[in-house]
């Protein structure tokens, strides 16, 4: 291999995860390392001579930089959590199915399927690569499932493991499959059928006793080979349009589905083919039949398709740790759905609180901003109530359980009947809509033409009122729609706006109304901009970045971005004091940052989101941190409020209030509950308005749920979203009104490709009615117009995205 | 001449037997990930150092 060496960079990108060493630069054999993570899994890999992980990607690696999980996973090593999570166990053998976001090229399967070499005791490793699923089978006297979980997170592949995870084998999408094995069967006898019809069609000379005998051969042939295609492959359609007929006569339904002109078609096909072919002894139009059920199912496949990797229905639970460390009379961890009242568990900095539980001991600084939108973190006392879902920000704490899980006041809201109820996403609306006419139409075209032949040549009654029924059967407008939809959701995918299914696309295009979160929506979560209030001069600045550039704190690492183009000084001692602030000598002189209280010693109710500062004991003022705005979100919502009406609904208190005015006028509500939030959207859809709700945390899943459509915004499109239509990723939030618009365009595409069906139908049904379609004329122009119609639609979606600039 | 229609159901069992293999694959979930086998045979299943480029 001829390997040219590039151009050298003037910054040096990690070997094992590409990105820029700046700030540490490990070298070892050569090459360079951003932080001691990557270089430990280089060297393990080296240790195991599977380098070869580097030669199918460079730079494969996933960046470990401030990855600290020393003791997250202790909890596995409880016999009876790892228990549950294993699908399998005897004394030899345990099978595990981990669920691994992070996998994202070739050298992650190379890697992964190759872990029985790095790790002793791990029997085998298979990837799904498309569910992004690791099934391992280890032999538990030798390795620990806590062991391997631990070995995958230092090699940047941390499991993801919460309270949905069981090890209960994942259920096998059976009706998929059952549409595979039908179009695996029309398929085959479509296609044989086409070639055993060719003879006929190029006139056999019925006189010659040898092409006779192959004209009877063929015509049986094609008969046997069409009755699967007829009682297995369209059985759906036959269904279908059993049931409609049969809720209509009844009375339980209004709308005629679009199975009732379909199987119309196909039944009028195969009874003319099978009188022609047992009586009469001449072809009948199967090829046309086994093509057409062969596209109707090839469609429904195609509607099928979605982003299977991402998940849309997450609850609460895939938020919520596995396991808690309980203390009652001796330090275990427990099931948190089997925590009860009067347990007493202990949370950790950065973890998170999993029911409603009371503060017993330590200093609880909670960050409720994912459940409630409220921005700054909440600093609770001993003997307070403190509610699931928050993350605590400071030091370790002791709880005593009020309320099993379930029944806890966030979990609450999913016993809610919106979550209940599968939300309603019709797919075949549009289609039903147009057959209603369609069936009724088709039927009086064909009584019509009957009338018409039984008194000029009765003779042509029967061949040209089936052929009436066979043509005008609606394929190309059940096609179009799937057809058009599929590429739509593709050119969403590349956008990095991910649809549930076909049916998100034709809501979105209804709307009216666009509810928007402002936590973690509209502003940026984790960041902020930074201001200085107070008087401090070059030297002072030089002090304050030292102290806080050693500190991981969300606000200090803000500041100290904020105050970076200082260098930092010499530290004398160091001292955080987690959820207050950092006290330190830097080059002999004493300095204080942190919350109010911390920095000036006197208590009061001060903000959080400030980061004070003195300097040798003298109060110089504070850094305010407020929340920035994602980038053109003006421009964003100046164009939706053209065509929408705008609302807003925050968990945060109302001090935006009047900056948000001239946007959402009087459409602003503060400090709401997820309750609330889900409370107003329904208001809102009872008077009538289709409601598009844009949110981010778990505040917002009621809303989300309750909703025409739900877009969850994430910076992250694998990590937790909550339960919701559609996933965008936050770096494209400006581009939403942009796909929105797409989604009409793909709409008005299907319409005009009805219109073209149309047209083609009445050129059939014209024909038809003359009584001259033969089999061979059919055979021709059913696909062609079915595959023309697909190809102007599906052509004409990706031309439209391409002027739009989507692709 | 009615060798043809002994080939053309000669055929018609060999393609058969496809369909078979087919439906055997669907079953054993080969369309179930499509991308990993794809990547998977690609990987040797000892390297060595020395060969390395």
């Amino acid at each position: 291999m001829n390997n040219t060496i590039s151009a050298v960079d003037s910054k040096v990108s990690c070997y094992h995860c590409g990105n820029d060493c700046k700030d540490e630069d490990i070298k070892e054999d050569e090459k360079h390392f951003c932080c001691s993570g990557c270089f430990t899994v280089y060297d393990i890999l080296k240790d195991n001579n599977l380098c070869g992980y580097y030669d199918l990607n460079t730079n494969a690696g996933i960046s470990l930089k401030s990855k600290n999980f020393k003791g997250k996973f202790n909890y596995l090593a409880e016999k009876n959590i790892e228990a549950e999570l294993l699908s399998f166990h005897d004394e030899h053998i345990a099978k595990v199915i981990l669920n691994v976001p992070s996998i994202h090229c070739s050298s992650c399967v190379w890697l992964l399927e190759n872990f029985p070499k790095i790790l002793k005791g791990v029997i085998s490793a298979r990837l799904n690569f498309v569910k992004k699923e690791l099934a391992l089978d280890f032999d538990p006297n030798l390795v620990s499932l806590k062991e391997i979980v631990e070995l995958m997170t230092t090699l940047g592949y941390e499991p993801q493991i919460n309270l949905e995870s069981t090890g209960k084998p994942k259920v096998i999408d059976y009706e998929t499959r059952r549409l595979l094995f039908k179009i695996g069967v029309t398929g085959f006898c479509a296609g044989n059928i086409m070639m055993m019809s060719f003879p006929e069609y190029f006139n056999l000379d019925l006189a010659n006793q040898l092409d006779a005998t192959y004209q009877k051969f063929f015509l049986y042939f094609n008969f046997i080979l069409a009755l699967p295609v007829f009682f297995y492959g369209a059985s759906d359609y036959l269904k279908g349009a059993y049931y409609s007929i049969v809720e209509n006569s009844k009375g339980n339904s209004k709308i005629l589905s679009v199975d009732i002109p379909i199987a119309l078609g196909i039944s009028a096909l195969f009874l003319r083919s099978t009188f022609q072919t047992l009586v009469l002894q001449t072809a009948g139009y199967w090829d046309s039949m086994a093509g057409l059920v062969l596209f109707l199912l090839v469609g429904k496949w195609v509607q099928k398709v979605t982003f299977n990797y991402l998940s849309f229905d997450r609850s609460f639970k895939s938020y919520f740790p596995l396991a808690v460390k309980v203390k009652n009379e001796s330090l275990q961890y427990k099931n948190v759905n089997d925590l009860a009242k009067g347990d007493i568990f202990i949370i950790h900095h950065q973890e998170l609180i999993p029911t409603d539980a009371v503060l017993l001991n330590g200093n609880a600084l909670i960050d409720y901003s994912f459940v409630t939108g409220e921005a700054k973190p909440i600093k609770k006392l001993k003997g307070e109530t403190v509610f699931a879902g928050g993350r605590q920000v400071a030091e370790q704490i002791e709880l005593l359980v009020q309320k099993p899980v379930s029944t806890s006041y966030l979990t609450q809201l999913w016993n809610n009947e919106s979550f209940l109820k599968e939300k309603k996403i019709p797919t075949t609306e549009l289609a039903n809509a147009f057959s209603k006419y369609f069936t009724y139409l088709t039927i009086s075209i064909a009584i019509l033409v009957g009338i018409y032949w039984k008194f000029n040549d009765p003779s042509l009654i029967w061949p040209s009122v089936t052929a009436v029924l066979m043509v005008a059967c609606p394929c190309a407008l059940t096609l179009s729609l799937p057809f058009t939809m599929n590429a739509t959701m593709s050119i969403f995918g590349k956008n990095r706006f991910f649809v549930k299914n076909q049916g998100v696309i034709q809501q979105l295009s209804e709307i009216d109304t666009i509810v928007f979160d402002k936590t973690g929506t509209l502003t940026e979560a984790n960041k902020g901009e930074v201001r200085w209030v107070g008087d401090l001069n070059k030297q002072d600045e030089r002090l304050v970045y030292t102290v806080v550039s050693q500190s991981v704190h969300p606000l200090s690492k803000l500041v100290a971005s904020h105050l970076s183009q200082n260098s930092p000084l010499e530290i004398n001692y160091i001292f955080e004091v987690k959820g207050q602030g950092i006290e330190a000598i830097v080059a002999g002189i004493s300095v204080k940052v942190g919350r109010l209280d911390f920095v000036n010693g006197q208590a009061n109710d001060a903000q959080d989101s400030e980061v004070h500062v003195s300097i040798a004991d003298d109060y110089k003022g504070f850094f305010t941190i407020e929340p920035r705005f994602r980038p053109n979100w003006k421009v964003l919502l100046a164009n939706f409020k053209k065509t929408f009406e705008l609302a807003l609904l925050s968990g945060d208190n109302n001090k935006m209030q009047d900056f948000l005015k001239p946007i959402f006028g009087l459409n602003m509500r503060f400090n709401q509950t997820p309750q609330d939030k889900l409370d107003y959207i329904k208001e809102l859809q009872s008077e009538g308005n289709k409601v598009l709700m844009i949110g981010d945390g778990l505040n917002d899943a009621g809303a989300l749920r309750e909703s025409k459509i739900g877009i969850a915004l994430t910076e992250d499109v694998q990590a937790f979203s909550p339960s919701c239509d559609a996933i965008l990723d936050a770096n494209k939030f400006e581009n939403l009104a942009e796909y929105v618009g797409f989604s009409k365009t793909a709409l008005n595409i299907v319409k005009l490709s009805f219109l073209l069906s149309v047209v083609y139908n009445i050129i059939g049904v014209g024909w038809a009615a003359s009584g001259n379609l033969s089999p061979v004329l059919a055979a021709i122009f059913m696909p062609l117009s079915t595959l023309s119609v697909v190809f102007f639609a599906v052509g004409l979606t990706w031309l439209m995205a391409h002027i739009r600039k989507l692709i | 001449m009615e060798v043809i229609i002994i080939l053309v159901i000669l055929a018609i069992l060999i393609a058969g037997s496809f369909l078979v293999a087919f439906f055997w694959a669907t079953k054993d979930g080969q369309f179930d990930d499509t991308f990993s086998p794809s990547v998977r045979i690609l990987i040797d299943n000892e390297r060595d150092e020395n060969k390395k480029h």
